[in-house]
């Protein structure tokens, strides 16, 4: 059990990347980006060629970096300067990264068995503590740079942030590459911790990252940057203890974790919105009772 | 400081809903003026604001800020030039972010954006001393979230925004018209006080008669895309609402129609 939990965090850890990445694109941008689902594997494919032929595993996730950074890029130009609807520019990414992710690894599955990667002499749970930690911190500071808080309120408030002198289309480019960059890592961090790349390992990532988002804002808050970032990344770490204690139910089979997952974020996005309309409804009701009563009293005078 | 010349703009040109917005503007503002706009619906007072500012571009003629054409420019690169409150209390600021990480943004107004913080000690102390302007205790929620504040907060924000950074232009679009009498009257009273400090160049659009005559240094008068009166300061301290009302029926040939209009 000791074993399934910190397997469960290492887990958590290695795909809080890709939390972080889905919480720059669906919290802070309002875009709902669904390239992930491409850029994830585009990260692990790059790694296991690049490390298959001989390279360093560090060159190699710097390069996966770059190749989601580059994704993330054309997901933005379709939105921005194509004006294509938000979620069609990301399925249209999506669905051309499976191509590609294709030509890059020349066949459906490369093994990383037996070639050194990044874990080849440090343990995964403490490498990606650190990791997490450091880019964490990092992107909390950027968001409070004078280009994060732009960034920040192109999602907010986009024409206030024109009309205050940013170009929007530039800051969402690059909200959505920056995310789409640390997607891309995550997917070669996985890669090297278990050994291999395959061409459907990103599938269904998109609703795990948001997932993540919406299960740690849920637990943790999300009030300043500093909180909502770090919800995104315990979210993605109790998101996998959710789903190691889901495994241990005898009736339940690995395959079903795509739809407990999609059951996990409509419930996150229904409830919030359910209860704030049963909430406003009762008050409203309270009040207008509280105000009929106030009519209906009668006028005596004297106190007041 | 600001003219446009022959300014014309067409709202779906070729189609059954064409609709003239601008024909033939020229304006001149000259540094420090301070302009009042009046009209009916549908005047082009709106349209007029949007094509200075950059969110539409004139279908023909020029724009110039201090003799350089800027027509041509996207929005947010005029910004520099161009300070802007809007109507609607929450256009003007970012309701997730704080009132310091808001005028943080507004301070960067014209500068390259980059990697320097966008909140620092200097600049808190900054803001807090503009917000004291104000008057309403702004000053000690520097770190609250601006979606927190009252429709009449917001808008005095926008407007400390808009304005401290001394644009060379400044476009009022209706920013009283969306609050309660109070409220647009402190608005109002701010923002007689900021353009006289910093003597910003501005063009105020207004449905507010008597706020049109109080204000400002000159009125104009806008009806069906054109500008039919230009008032200057002398006539227009003894203006009365009755007599603009009167010379506006006498030029246009209709009554002025504005469904929200204030008579003051």
């Amino acid at each position: 059990m000791i074993g399934s939990l910190s397997g469960a965090v290492e887990l958590g850890l290695l795909y809080s990347l890709m939390a972080l990445g889905v919480f720059i694109t669906f919290r802070i941008l309002d875009f709902p980006d669904l390239t992930v689902d491409g850029s994830f594997t585009t990260g692990a494919a790059v790694t296991a060629i690049m490390i298959s032929h001989g390279n360093s595993p560090w060159l190699a996730t710097l390069v996966a970096f770059a190749s989601g950074l580059a994704a993330g890029a054309c997901t933005g130009l379709l939105h921005t300067k194509g004006k294509i609807n938000g979620l069609l520019s990301g399925i249209l990414m999506m669905i051309a990264l499976y191509s590609i992710n294709m030509r890059i690894m020349g066949k459906p599955n490369i093994s990383l068995l037996g070639v050194d990667t990044i874990f080849a002499s440090i343990s995964p749970l403490v490498f990606m503590l650190i990791v997490v930690i450091i880019v964490k911190l990092l992107l909390d500071a950027f968001l409070h740079t004078d280009l994060g808080l732009a960034l920040r309120a192109t999602g907010d408030n986009s024409r206030m942030i024109r009309s205050l002198g940013a170009n929007t289309d530039s800051t969402t480019i690059l909200g959505v590459s920056l995310s789409n960059g640390l997607v891309a890592v995550s997917g070669a961090f996985v890669a090297q911790q278990s050994g291999f790349a395959d061409i459907s390992m990103g599938i269904g990532m998109i609703v795990i990252g948001l997932a993540s988002v919406i299960i740690g804002e849920a637990i943790f808050g999300s009030g300043s940057v500093f909180r909502a970032t770090l919800a995104a990344v315990l979210g993605s770490v109790v998101y996998r203890l959710v789903v190691a204690f889901a495994l241990r139910v005898q009736w339940l089979d690995a395959s079903d974790l795509k739809l407990i997952t999609a059951i996990i974020v409509i419930v996150a996005l229904v409830l919030p919105t359910a209860r704030r309309s049963v909430k406003a409804r009762s008050a409203a009701r309270r009040r207008s009772l509280e105000l009929a009563a106030a009519a209906a009293a009668p006028k005596q005078g004297g106190v007041r | 400081m600001l003219e446009l010349s022959q300014v014309s703009k067409l709202f779906n040109p070729g189609t059954a809903d064409e609709k003239i917005a601008l024909t033939d503007i020229r304006l001149k503002l000259a540094p420090g003026d301070f302009v009042t706009v009046i009209g009916s619906n549908g005047a082009g007072k709106s349209t007029l604001m949007n094509i200075i500012s950059g969110v539409m571009k004139p279908d023909y003629g020029e724009v110039l800020i201090e003799g350089k054409p800027i027509h041509a420019l996207p929005e947010f690169q005029r910004s520099r030039w161009i300070g802007r409150v809007f109507q609607d209390p929450m256009a003007g600021t970012a309701p997730r972010m704080t009132i310091e990480e808001n005028l943080a943004m507004a301070y960067a107004r014209g500068k390259p954006r980059g990697f320097r913080l966008g909140v620092n000690r200097s600049k808190r102390a900054m803001f807090r001393e503009q917000l004291q302007r104000l008057g309403i205790g702004l000053e000690n929620r520097l770190r609250a979230k601006v979606g927190l504040l009252s429709g009449g907060e917001r808008q005095a924000l926008s407007l400390l925004m808009a304005t401290f950074t001394k644009p060379q232009i400044l476009l009022l679009d209706e920013h009283t018209a969306a609050l309660d009498p109070a409220r647009a009257e402190l608005i109002t009273r701010l923002t007689d006080q900021i353009v006289r400090d910093l003597g910003l160049t501005t063009l105020m659009v207004t449905h507010n008669m008597e706020q049109a005559i109080r204000l400002g240094n000159r009125l104009i008068m806008m009806d069906k895309g054109r500008i039919i009166l230009d008032i200057p300061e002398e006539r227009k301290r003894h203006l009365t609402v009755e007599q603009l009302l009167g010379e506006f029926e006498q030029i246009s040939g209709h009554q002025l129609s504005d469904d929200r209009i204030v008579l003051g």
